[in-house]
């Protein structure tokens, strides 16, 4: 790695791990203040759960050799072979320090992603159970088929390579691997866990909307690491071209990362102003996470023009799918899959439509478009079935939820022995309409 | 001596500070309150999730008085806060039976 370009991954580093502090404030201004602690605590969980299993096995399952044998494209990597990390630390051979350090802020991201869906009512140490196996069953699978030359790369013998010749998948910096991943893993924990106590009948609004706003700001920010930082480069190590490479490239993903999470903002500002009445500043925060979240797979392909079109889809599609939870009642309390898996979704099929090289609008035929979505149908798939093995045996023997009387009273005395706040919040009737 | 409550609009309370001020009455107690009466509450509306919002929020002043001073004192109140929309509040008057000034121990009138 060069040293200019290992700097900046390492910057990137940093970048992504504030993410995850960044969404707890994201997600705790959102809940009732009873359970801001509890909110922002599995984030913070998160980061140590997912740390420790990283080191110990998780890069190797991500990042070694193919466990179905040197050079196939299989289902996840040998989880022995760099176990704590040993072999790891040069360039040319296993990957570097830098690259560990880089990808476990993804796992880790990806891994409090998922405590949205499940505010409010579960058992912090199933959730710290959870997530263990999760990032091991679910995601670094994936992170190795999309991105460790597996079965969804675009290498010989992957899914890609066995329908098209010559027609790789583009996942740049994780539409599949983290948002796909985490949506659907909410969207089958609120169907495990169940509803809340109240939930369509009491209201249930976000406490504090500047700590979502913050959060949104913290999450904007640290997403330039998450993108830009995942610049791999197309010419060798010492090459003259590599400059141009990394400049050229680079900067394009950084001005898509802003085009796309500003049109997306605008989109669901728009909704919001024609259905509701009111642009509110919850939308602008979720527009900002639901065009970040979109232009994730896509920031090394579209052009910056297209990434405005793909964030505005973005921002209108996700503003109205948050509601889709009222309508076939589960309580995807902060709403993972309204924005992840649906702006994961149009992010990674549209590089299929969008993408300069190889979009339907440019006029390159249909086959990445296939391809994309055959990633992503995967990427659910996979997901999901992992996810449902690992929360219904997880209930069966831990249980997921805290006792009814500890959740009514509010999770963060019960699970942490803390309260947030001095004073309880006053206010509130019984909940109107759905969506 | 009597109580006197006032229920008012926060963005009155200055107002309704200054002129009991002006009239002379030295000092009160001030709770931030919340509640409803004619005006209802209002609709806010988060992710598409329509709420009805029932409670407003309210400042509510408590004064003990002596009796001679009560009609000045709640007149004065009222006109401070008044803006004759829905939702300009309430003031009330109860009787006192007896006051005590913790710093001295002076009682009643004394106390005021």
């Amino acid at each position: 790695m060069d040293t200019g370009h290992a700097a900046w991954v390492l910057t990137s580093a940093s970048l992504v791990l504030l993410m995850t502090p960044g969404l707890a404030f994201f997600y705790g201004g959102m809940t009732r203040s009873k359970s801001v602690l509890n909110m922002m605590m599995m984030s913070f969980g998160a980061i140590g759960v997912v740390t420790v299993v990283y080191i110990l096995w998780g890069y190797s399952m991500s990042y070694g050799t193919d466990a179905f044998g040197e050079g196939k494209a299989g289902l996840f990597g040998n989880p022995f072979e760099l176990f704590g990390l040993s072999g790891v630390g040069d360039d040319a051979g296993s990957g570097s320090y830098i690259t560990v350090a880089f990808q476990v802020t993804f796992a880790i991201i990806t891994t409090a992603l998922i405590s949205g869906a499940i505010a409010d009512r579960t058992k912090f140490s199933t959730w710290m159970v959870f997530s263990a196996i999760w990032v091991t069953l679910s995601y670094f699978p994936l992170a190795h088929m999309v991105w460790g030359g597996g079965f969804l790369s675009g290498e010989d013998g992957g899914l890609a390579a066995r329908i098209f010749d010559g027609v790789a998948p583009i996942d740049y910096a994780g539409g599949t691997v983290v948002h796909i991943n985490a949506g659907v893993a909410g969207l089958v924990l609120a169907l495990v866990l169940g509803i809340r106590k109240g939930f369509g009948k009491e209201p249930m609004r976000p406490h504090n909307l500047p700590f979502t706003m913050l959060g949104a700001g913290l999450l904007w920010f640290g997403w330039f690491g998450f993108n830009v930082g995942s610049f791999v480069p197309s010419v060798a190590p010492g090459d003259s071209a590599f400059a141009a490479n990394f400049v050229g490239e680079t900067g394009l993903v950084w001005v898509n990362t802003i085009a796309a999470t500003a049109a997306a903002m605008l989109g669901w500002l728009l909704v919001e102003k024609l259905r509701d009445g009111k642009a509110t500043s919850l939308g602008a925060a979720s527009g900002v996470v639901a065009g970040l979240v979109a232009v994730t797979p896509a920031c090394g392909a579209l052009s910056p023009v297209g990434s405005l079109v793909l964030g505005l889809v973005a921002g209108l599609l996700c503003a109205l799918a948050v509601g889709l939870k009222y309508k076939f009642g589960y309580d995807d309390s902060l709403d993972v899959v309204g924005v992840h898996l649906v702006g994961g979704l149009v992010g990674t099929v549209g590089i299929g439509i969008l993408a300069t090289s190889g979009g339907l609008f440019y006029g390159d035929g249909g086959k990445q478009l296939v391809i994309q979505i055959v990633i992503a149908l995967f990427a659910v798939a996979w997901s999901a079935v992992m996810t449902t093995v690992i929360a219904l045996v997880l209930k069966a023997t831990m249980g997921w939820r805290v006792e009814d009387e500890h959740e009514l009273n509010g999770i963060d005395f019960s699970e942490h022995g803390e309260t947030a706040y001095d004073v309880a919040a006053t206010g509130g009737s019984p909940f109107k309409t759905g969506a | 001596m009597k109580l006197v409550t006032a229920v008012i609009k926060p963005h009155k309370w200055e107002e309704v500070r200054e002129a009991l001020a002006a009239a002379g009455v030295a000092g009160m107690t001030v709770t931030e309150a919340s509640g409803y009466g004619q005006q209802k509450g209002h609709t806010e509306v988060y992710r598409g999730a329509e709420y009805d919002v029932s409670l407003v929020p309210k400042i509510r002043l408590e004064v003990v008085v002596d009796d001679a001073d009560v009609e000045g004192v709640v007149a004065t109140i009222t006109s401070a806060a008044q803006t004759g929309k829905i939702g300009d509040g309430k003031v009330w008057v109860i009787p006192v039976e007896s006051v005590v000034r913790v710093r001295t121990g002076e009682t009643d009138e004394a106390a005021l």
